[in-house]
């Protein structure tokens, strides 16, 4: 256990120092929330109505980015061998990795939100929606795309497959996340019923990222 | 135990060669009936007129789009667990052709609907979700070409392969709820029991026609895929011989 804590404080630590890649989710999801008033004008009415679908979109691309780094950085200065090597499960070494990611990726994404849906002109109760769904449903883009991150580990050219392999996955959880955010907003589905797929879809990838992530890095390292 | 006879590629090699030409036979000939039988014998449909025709290429196509998948998922554990040497030979053989079908279901439920729907897309679930299993047959094939070293690339793929197993069905079941809530019931069903007999029996023997065409083409291409890999061995060897 304190071998799993060692490694959740090296990765936060890792991300968030300098050189680390924390802070590129945010900018790109800032980046691009802004372009799309660009392409669509700024009629504050129709961002409002597709301003859910617009910061969803947003932060499953800015999830994306950072991913490819997961295992690359650890694989390259040979501590990802000392993981496989250790006596720590891998599957759970995967998860932890995984949990120290989305603190350092995902949940800022999250935190992004309310400045964000200012800019989009979404009333509160929205906001409020989309940030307590972004929080349910990050995780599970995380966890989906250690899968693909460790695929890509063992190709050594992983940066565009990376991306080719994860999105389709992603589709349920974009799904879910922008309906319970939209029937916040406007209805006409209660709120519980996406929000609670959501919720089971985050479930599942906790169960199925892990065990994947680990069998491709045992299959594509030996 | 023959499946263990069969991990020997020269044992398979010799096997398709004896089986292989009776397969071609076999398909054209019930290609031949399932045609003869869908196009001039089967009715028109008193609402859709001769349209109704393309079902009897796109229904088999879906079948199979889903099928291969099923393949290469099996595949995929034969090469993950008993590291059976033909298995990723079948899934890698197993994929352009499951991308083919695929496209193929695609197409022909495209130029279906354009006189049915007036349209040659719309964002119903059945159709979104086999679009999602197009693109994933296409992320397998781009993994596959990912990687040049052939056992390498077979386990990252059956890796994909098996987790795609277990979210094809989730990403189904979500874009049907999203396609319900965006546009209920816009889509004619052809439930099972209302298909009557005149055009039901058209419909499997042409199933089977595309079940023999799947079947040969993937032995054809497992052998190709067996001999390629002969080749670059033989010429991975004349290389170090040079040096």
């Amino acid at each position: 256990m304190s071998g799993l804590a060692a490694l959740l404080e090296r990765d936060i630590r890792l991300a968030v120092r300098l050189g680390g890649g924390a802070p590129m989710g945010v900018l790109f999801f800032l980046i691009v929330v802004t372009l799309v008033p660009f392409a669509l004008g700024p009629d504050l009415a129709l961002l409002r109505r597709i301003g859910p679908a617009i910061l969803w979109l947003g932060a499953l691309l800015a999830s994306l980015l950072a991913l490819d780094r997961l295992f690359a950085a650890d694989h390259e200065d040979g501590s990802l061998d000392l993981i496989l090597m250790s006596s720590v499960s891998l599957e759970l070494a995967v998860a932890t990795k995984a949990l120290a990611h989305w603190i350092t990726t995902g949940l800022p994404l999250v935190i992004a939100v309310p400045v964000l849906a200012l800019f989009l002109g979404l009333e509160p109760w929205t906001m409020g929606a989309v940030a307590l769904t972004l929080l349910v449903g990050t995780p599970a883009l995380t966890f989906i795309g250690t899968v693909g991150a460790a695929l890509a580990v063992t190709l050594r050219r992983g940066g565009l497959i990376l991306a080719i392999l994860v999105l389709p996955l992603t589709i349920p959880v974009l799904i879910f996340g922008v309906a319970a955010a939209n029937s916040a907003a406007v209805g006409p589905v209660p709120f519980g019923a996406p929000f609670t797929i959501l919720c089971g879809l985050t479930l599942i990838s906790f169960v199925i990222g892990p065990f994947a992530a680990a069998a491709a890095l045992r299959h594509g390292l030996e | 135990m023959p499946l263990l006879d069969l991990a020997n590629p020269s044992r398979f090699l010799s096997l398709v060669d004896r089986v292989l030409p009776w397969l071609v036979v076999a398909t054209v000939a019930v290609f031949a009936i399932g045609l003869y039988q869908a196009l001039l014998v089967a009715p028109d449909d008193y609402q859709q007129g001769a349209t109704v025709k393309i079902m009897f290429i796109h229904v088999p196509n879906a079948w199979l789009a889903m099928f291969c998948w099923v393949v290469m998922s099996i595949a995929a554990l034969g090469t993950l667990v008993w590291r059976h040497p033909l298995a990723d030979v079948a899934a890698k053989a197993a994929a352009p052709l499951g991308a083919a079908f695929t496209f193929l279901c695609l197409l022909t439920g495209s130029l279906w609907g354009r006189p049915m729907w007036g349209a040659y897309w719309v964002w119903d679930g059945r159709l979104t979700s086999v679009l999602v299993l197009f693109i994933m047959y296409l992320a397998v094939l781009a993994l596959w070409r990912t990687v040049e070293d052939p056992s390498r690339a077979a386990r990252a793929a059956a890796i994909l392969t098996l987790v795609g197993a277990i979210n094809l069905p989730i990403i189904k079941f979500s874009v049907d709820w999203w396609a319900t809530l965006h546009q209920p019931a816009s889509v004619m069903r052809l439930g099972a029991p209302t298909i009557h007999s005149s055009i039901l029996v058209p419909l499997l023997i042409m199933g089977l026609a595309f079940m023999l065409l799947f079947l040969t083409l993937h032995l054809a291409a497992m052998r190709n895929e067996i001999l390629r890999r002969r080749v670059r061995t033989l010429r991975l060897m004349q290389a170090q011989a040079g040096a």
